[in-house]
């Protein structure tokens, strides 16, 4: 019990950010027309990819003899810039469709 | 500059909240894509060329920079090639990526935590000294972000390629009887895992410790399992639920490195990810849990009353005379139409209908194609004017004073059995009210089943004509047709 009150105690702006977040995150897509809900779920996709940086932070603290590391490192930072470049521009694809009709009034 | 990178990461976190807002309206939803993006590449430099103390290059930047480039290229030809009706399958890859680089950035942190254990001798300190009051080696808000990085980024990979595999129709249903029991043990066994783990490395126990890479084996079992048995009708579904895993993965590398941005992305994601799931399986009828535990899918072929009768077919001539005749038509597109690419020549017809004074309108039903919007994405392509895609909720009063409904490529959401049959296992999803106007035509390649691998009653209405072919073939008959006359 102890532990878990100071973990919380601890951590405690991190888990106002996640609670916020979270309504965020709710009150965002809980009134998109369905319309939007692939663009929507690929936008979504795009942004995970901050994981991104994950993998930078991890593959530049790699010393430069840790071969596994660095490769490793190599293909997550690939991965990740996939995840990133790869959601914005399907996502902007997707979009640039309904972009061209700006007269539709029927949402 | 101390606090420059901080600010960056503001800056990126505040992009994603504000572009995914934007996303959220048809008007601004490219530019909040962009706005995301931009917070992004905001994050990315920072990440880069700042360090919490001023501006310093990252190390390894060759490397980086070398693995950013090819990335950039490779993801942004694979983006730009695929075809539209490709699309779901090029987000559950995306996806699938993601969550790969989360599982292996936990990975290389475990390894480094394992070489400073030798490195640092602690066991031997331990072994003389005892280990202190209140002291663990790995405290477990360290251990924590780790192993949840690596068992949701795996499932999440796993997942996704399996899922990819099943909407390019690469990979089949697969089923068992128990699975969801399999399910659950694996599920527990995992936890088990990476607990074992945890015990192993703070007792220092000795012998190499194997419960790491159990703990991963075990998630890409549970990934496997996970997203085999789920029919490609509930596929949506999945990648919806799989992209808000790899929210929560990043999110954990966000804890992991003390690293606002990636803590407020993931969250971000996974929240909004997971309501979006809830929405589409409302739109779907099946409750999340079914999802869960992996018994969505087509597991009854033989639920829902046997219907028999016959099947009228019909000629394109015929269907072209009644359609260039009626005073309004209405279209509803479904899966067909994506596979047979059969948008534009769809365009076209309705052109040519609208110029002979006929009133056409799409009916979208929410979960029509592969995915929510799919539909929409697909006609808007093809230049379908926005006003003209109407949503379920609102068309399905319209039927009674439609003359023609014409059904291409869809099946399940036009299913009468889902209002009048409680055994089928549609039973209860909202369908578009077809069987209300006054002609149907259903365009077909064979009487094959939908998704939900059930007989459709509607084929067998008297008022019912089906026009047998693919999608795009027959609707250019019809363009053709309606011109003759």
């Amino acid at each position: 019990m102890e532990q878990i009150l100071s973990f919380i105690g601890n951590n405690i702006t991190y888990i106002y950010l996640i609670g916020l977040m979270i309504f965020v995150g709710i009150e965002l897509i809980s009134h998109v027309p369905s319309v939007l809900h692939t663009p929507l779920m690929s936008g979504a996709n795009a942004i995970h990819g901050v994981v991104l940086i994950g993998a930078i932070i991890v593959l530049g603290k790699a010393e430069a003899t840790d071969y596994f590391s660095i490769v490793v490192g190599f293909v997550g930072v690939f991965v990740g810039t996939l995840n990133v470049i790869g959601g914005f521009v399907v996502t902007d694809r997707m979009l640039e469709m309904f972009k061209k009709k700006p007269k539709g009034g029927n949402k | 500059m101390q606090h420059l990178l901080e600010i960056c990461y503001l800056i990126g976190s505040f992009g994603f909240i504000i572009g995914l807002k934007l996303m959220g309206q048809p008007d601004s939803a490219r530019k909040g894509n962009l706005i995301a993006a931009f917070g992004m590449a905001v994050a990315v430099f920072a990440t880069l060329f700042l360090s919490k103390t001023g501006f310093q290059v990252i190390g390894n930047i060759g490397y980086i920079l070398a693995a950013i480039l090819l990335g950039t290229v490779v993801g942004t030809l694979m983006a730009k090639r695929v075809q539209m009706t490709a699309m779901p399958e090029m987000v559950s890859i995306f996806n699938g990526m993601g969550g790969l680089a989360a599982a292996l950035i936990s990975i290389i942190e475990w390894r480094n935590i394992e070489h400073e254990i030798i490195e640092s001798n602690v066991a031997e300190m331990v072994a003389n000294f005892g280990l202190p009051e209140g002291f663990t080696i790995v405290p477990m808000s360290h251990y924590l972000p780790i192993i949840a990085g690596l068992i949701i980024g795996t499932i999440s990979f796993v997942g996704s390629i399996i899922a990819w595999g099943k909407l390019n129709g690469k990979i089949g249903d697969f089923r068992f009887a128990g699975q969801q029991f399999i399910n659950a043990i694996v599920l527990i066994a995992i936890m088990a895992a990476a607990y074992m783990n945890y015990h192993h490395v703070n007792t220092l126990e000795a012998g190499t410790n194997v419960w790491f890479y159990v703990t991963m084996g075990l998630a890409i079992i549970y990934g496997l399992l996970f997203v085999f048995p789920i029919g490609g009708a509930d596929m949506p579904v999945v990648i919806s639920l799989l992209n808000s895993f790899t929210g929560v993965a990043a999110a954990c590398g966000g804890f992991l490195y003390d690293n606002n941005v990636m803590l407020m992305g993931g969250v971000l994601v996974g929240s909004a990810g997971t309501i979006l799931t809830v929405v589409m399986c409302k739109a779907m009828n099946r409750s999340l849990t079914n999802v869960l535990i992996g018994m969505a899918g087509s597991n009854s072929s033989s639920g829902g009353a046997a219907v028999s009768g016959n099947v009228r077919e019909v000629q394109a001539t015929d269907v072209a005379v009644m359609m260039k005749y009626a005073s309004k038509v209405i279209i509803v597109p479904g899966y067909g139409l994506a596979v047979a690419q059969a948008q534009h020549v769809c365009h076209e017809l309705e052109n040519i209908l609208t110029e002979e004074g006929v009133d056409v309108k799409y009916a979208i039903h929410p979960v029509a194609g592969r995915m929510p919007g799919h539909m929409n994405v697909l006609l808007a392509e093809s230049n379908v004017e926005y006003d003209k895609l109407i949503e379920m909720e609102h068309i399905n009063s319209e039927f009674p004073t439609t003359d023609v409904v014409l059904v291409v490529g869809a099946n399940d959401v036009v299913n009468p059995a889902a209002k009048t049959d409680p055994t089928s296992p549609i039973y209860g999803m909202p369908i578009l009210d077809v069987d209300q106007a006054k002609q149907i035509v259903v365009l077909k390649r064979s009487m094959k089943s939908g998704y939900a691998g059930i007989e459709n009653a509607l084929f067998f209405d008297p008022k019912c004509g089906m026009l047998f072919g693919d999608a795009k073939d027959s609707l250019q008959k019809l363009v053709n047709e309606v011109k003759a006359l």
